[in-house]
């Protein structure tokens, strides 16, 4: 009895209070529920079968959005929990130590399991859809990549009831999150959870670039793809070479810490510098990783929704390319007080300014777009208008004065900077993605969701993120810096806190009526009447929705741009590769990616705790598992003619 | 004639800044600095801004405007909107316009950049013959942060305090920063800009007060537990009532002795303390050279070492005590 008091005290951290207990409570029934629901259902065949083992880039899609909103529900939580403790001066709801660890999870949790499988999981749905494709170029990688991040993921979240916590923020500087300022496997957790994660998102980087490249249906150059996936094809590049910095970074930080290395400590030679260098060189172009695809989107609906073709198409990808490549030179902008001297900090406030120039661009042209078009204000559209005055404020106004060093002097660590980054996270990529999911969801699911309970949850959510966001630049004025758990009463940031608090739950609030908008819209809207909903312009509109399992029942060829907008036009006429069905060569699924995953948490959850009969265990299972594959030769089939030409007819195509 | 004119032109904007923003009476000192420093950075705050809100305000008006006028309304139903590719021209004012502000901004930004490198210009003369150190007219200040408080040594005057500063009005202060343990940040925003301080690393810092007061000061990265509760109040007084204040102290305050430094750090939070200099003769000689605090390179243990034989007596919670090396 004593000794399992001894493990929950360690291990389950029973001796921090009741929070601790309401989530054991909580985990343990959400789990029980799920099991009983798949038991009552005989749910567990179809779940393995139709989803967990599943190569489908559509269905590996849903899987990863279904995934990041789970994680904009945690990371919402952390949030709120921070605005509750901030709502008013002195205020003692959390400890030091609890908002630490908060404050952590929130930045990890939004930037690399929600923002990042966001995106990724709108580019699995689309990409292959836009450019004349039946999947991927790799599905299996691709599954892997998920089980990869999913796992990851998961990592992150059970420290929260196991063992502790990463309490060093997101960003996990050194020497704070060395063994000797840092000791509980908190940090080990952000450092497996991130390294897992992250070499599935690599594998995500290689495997689009290669779609892109090579599975265009034939016709469609380069430059008549749609501006989404040149968006993807670009943050593809971008995740392929900054990722790796990332792996790097973490793997030196993990043996300082299990290992007694000094890549990062302050004796022995150590240089906790390096570790910020290498961290922000994945770090800004990460940034853009996150709001490319949001630009991607922005492009589309825009276009879409003024029934017009997009202004100054090259000049879209010339900027989105120049973007890239100074995004590979603007890092030091995180670091202007390390100290790097006068040369190098004007070297990259000039270069980061400069950033501002494709950026307006890309503005102008898409209110260029709007400009004579005949504007329909749907839920992707509004979710657009949202963010071009938020990002104007966000990236333009308060990106170019933080990019003055100088004045950076002022800035940095403060609200200001916590205002400026929300502004372009939230206002660039959750509009931008929400945008995005509202556009697709017809063609992932076959029905629209309900406008008026979208427009609800839009207000809710718009005017609350503002009215949290806006105050907070003045309190950086104020002085009052990131990361505080609890600030003195007498400054006068206790007005500013407490409005900016409001505005946090009024942003709870909209989230929530966004899921009452898809549940409702689940059981309430017609179905079958989703196929172009939106009088849409490019490829994937021409295909049902859902989309059958091998997307395309011939493959079309592209004569150029916006070629669904002008085959409805009457403009281009429909032609196909092939002049009747064939057999269709489709990937088999495979349950391995998921146990690749699994026994990556396994080995991952060893490293954390240092128990290396795991470490030992997963990795080993994962090479099994990567062998086995290495000797198997039968991994595709072919749908037969009959059984396509049966689903076409079911659709109503033939 | 011009510099006033300039300096006219700033105060009255952020003024009306502070007023727009704050309502009455609050403190907003970023907007509101008491020294050259600040005053230099805030120039380039403002400016900036309003450049960037003069783009901002043509994009929502532009942006307004097409969104009421091309709206999908019953009467426009059967519109057509025309096929436009791009145009070259407009397309090219858009990026030449920013590239302009781009450059506009730019210039200042490197200009200023390495003027805060060096001291700012003093407003009141040093008294030399009263200073201790007649080659040396600026105040030098040792700052090193500990988990979770502020160690200040007065090189000059043999003197150190914990948590709280006091400095010489109008004259630049020239502040050597390190840490022992994790890396913090030095800010005090009334004056000017922050610099981050690390382990093994000497940053410098100029500030400068230019009116009396007391300014709150405060670590801006973030360390741990007790980060929140990093804050040191700068008093900024007449070189006379300085340096009787530095009398004060040699005169009332104890010697720093091994054990106390040691104590102070593990990590913990304290109040304010003086201290009349360094008791180890060897560990501090009240030189001028950038040794950083007294002890952390010259004889005294190095970190690692206090804090694996430290005593968890002071330390709070899981991140005390234990090492890692």
């Amino acid at each position: 009895m004593s000794q399992f008091m001894n493990f929950a005290n360690t291990f389950l951290m029973w001796k921090e209070g009741p929070l601790i207990w309401i989530s054991d409570v909580l985990i343990g029934l959400t789990s029980i529920g799920i099991i009983a629901v798949l038991v009552y259902f005989k749910a567990f065949k179809w779940l393995w079968k139709e989803w967990l083992t599943t190569v489908d880039h559509k269905k590996i899609g849903i899987m990863y959005i279904i995934a990041a909103l789970l994680m904009l529900f945690r990371g919402g939580v952390d949030a709120l929990l921070m605005r509750t403790q901030l709502a008013f001066p002195n205020e003692h709801f959390l400890t030091a130590q609890h908002y630490d660890e908060i404050f952590t999870t929130h930045g990890t949790i939004m930037i690399l399991f929600m923002a990042m499988p966001l995106v990724i999981g709108l580019m699995n749905v689309a990409v292959p859809l836009m450019i004349g494709a039946r999947d991927v170029a790799f599905p299996y990688l691709n599954a892997i990549s998920f089980w990869m991040f999913f796992f990851g993921a998961m990592l992150l979240n059970v420290s929260f009831v196991f063992g502790g916590s990463p309490d060093g923020g997101w960003t996990s500087y050194p020497p704070y999150v060395e063994k000797m300022f840092d000791p509980g496997p908190g940090e080990n957790y952000y450092i497996m959870a991130l390294q897992i994660a992250g070499i599935g998102t690599i594998a995500t980087g290689v495997n689009f670039i290669v779609t892109i490249l090579k599975m265009r249906a034939p016709g469609m150059t380069l430059m008549k793809m749609p501006m989404f996936v040149w968006s993807i094809l670009i943050t593809s590049a971008l995740i392929v070479f900054a990722f790796p910095a990332l792996t790097v970074v973490l793997a030196q930080l993990l043996i300082d810490r299990i290992a007694g290395a000094h890549f990062f400590s302050t004796t022995a030679g150590g240089m906790p510098m390096n570790f910020i260098n290498e961290f922000w060189i994945w770090g800004h172009p990460e940034v853009y990783i996150v709001i490319l695809p949001a630009f991607g989107v922005f492009s589309e609906v825009v276009s879409t929704f003024s029934s017009k073709r997009l202004f100054g198409y090259s000049a879209m990808v010339g900027s989105m390319v120049a973007i890239t490549f100074l995004s590979f030179g603007v890092w030091v902008h995180h670091f202007f007080t390390m100290g790097a001297g006068a040369a190098v900090n004007s070297f990259f406030g000039i270069s980061t300014m400069a950033i501002a120039i494709p950026t307006g661009v890309k503005i102008f042209n898409w209110l260029s777009t709007m400009y004579k078009g005949r504007i329909r204000f749907t839920l992707p559209m509004m979710w657009t208008s949202a963010f071009i005055p938020s990002f104007v404020l966000g990236g333009g106004v308060t990106g170019v004065m933080l990019a003055v060093a100088p004045a950076d002097y002022q800035f940095h660590n403060s609200y200001f900077l916590v205002a400026h980054f929300h502004y372009t996270l939230v206002g660039g990529t959750v509009f931008g993605m929400l945008a995005g999911l509202y556009y697709w969801w017809p063609k992932m699911f076959g029905f629209q969701l309900d406008e008026r309970r979208g427009r609800h949850a839009f207000w809710w959510f718009v005017i609350g993120f503002n009215v949290c966001f806006l105050p907070q630049f003045l309190l950086g004025l104020m002085g009052m810096t990131r990361r505080m758990y609890t600030y003195p009463s007498g400054l006068g940031w206790w007005i500013p806190n407490f409005i900016s608090t409001i505005g946090g739950f009024m942003m709870g609030v909209g989230f929530l009526l966004l899921v009452y908008q898809i549940v409702w819209s689940v059981r309430h809207m017609p179905r079958g009447v989703a196929d172009d909903p939106w009088d849409a312009r490019t490829l994937e509109w021409s295909l049902p929705s859902p989309a059958p399992e091998y997307n395309f029942a011939r493959t079309p060829i592209i004569h150029g741009r916006d070629e669904w907008w002008y085959i409805k036009r009457g403009k281009f006429e429909q032609e196909f590769v092939e002049p009747t069905i064939q057999p269709i060569h489709m990937p088999k699924s495979s349950g391995r990616p998921f146990l690749i995953g699994l026994f990556m948490f396994v080995a991952g959850f060893g490293f954390v705790f240092e128990w290396y009969v795991l470490v030992v265990l997963g990795l080993l299972a994962v090479l099994v598992l990567m062998a086995w594959r290495s000797f198997e030769f039968d991994y595709y089939h072919h749908i037969p003619v009959s059984v396509v030409e049966k689903t076409e007819k079911a659709l109503g195509r033939l | 004639m011009r510099r006033t004119r300039r300096w006219l032109k700033t105060g009255i904007t952020s003024a009306i800044l502070v007023v727009l923003l704050t309502g009455c009476g609050v403190q907003v000192p970023v907007l509101q600095p008491k020294g050259p420093v600040g005053q230099e950075e805030l120039k380039l705050i403002v400016f900036p801004f309003i450049l960037m809100a003069i783009v901002a305000f043509i994009v929502f008006a532009l942006f307004a405007w097409i969104m009421v006028k091309y709206r999908a309304k019953p009467e426009n139903e059967g519109y057509v909107p025309p096929e436009t590719d791009g145009n070259t021209l407009l397309e090219t004012i858009w990026t030449v316009i920013p590239i302009i502000i781009v450059v506009a901004i730019a210039i200042p930004t490197v200009i200023v950049t390495f003027k805060l490198l060096k001291p700012p210009t003093p407003t009141v003369a040093a008294k030399s013959n009263t200073n201790p150190n007649p080659s040396k007219q600026t105040v030098v200040i040792y700052v090193a942060s500990s988990e979770w408080k502020w160690l200040f040594a007065y090189p000059q005057y043999g003197i150190e305090t914990v948590n709280h500063l006091e400095i010489p009005v109008g004259q630049p202060v020239d502040f050597q920063l390190t840490a022992i343990g994790p890396m913090n940040s030095f800010w005090i925003p009334a004056l000017g800009g922050m610099e981050m301080d690390m382990p093994g690393k000497d940053l410098g810092l100029w500030l400068q007060a230019d009116s009396p007061g007391t300014y709150l000061g405060r670590s801006a990265q973030y360390s741990g537990k007790g980060f929140a509760h990093m804050t040191f109040n700068v008093t900024a007084q007449s070189q006379t009532d300085f340096e009787q204040w530095v009398k004060q102290v040699k005169a009332n305050s104890p010697k720093l002795t091994a054990t106390e430094y040691k104590k102070l750090l593990q990590p913990s939070t304290v109040g304010t303390m003086d201290f009349a200099g360094f008791v180890n003769p060897n560990g501090y000689n009240g030189s001028m050279s950038k040794t950083g605090m007294p002890g952390v390179r010259a004889g005294m243990p190095i970190p690692s070492d206090i804090k694996s034989t430290g005593d968890s007596s002071t330390g709070s919670g899981s991140s005390s005590g234990k090492s890692g090396s």
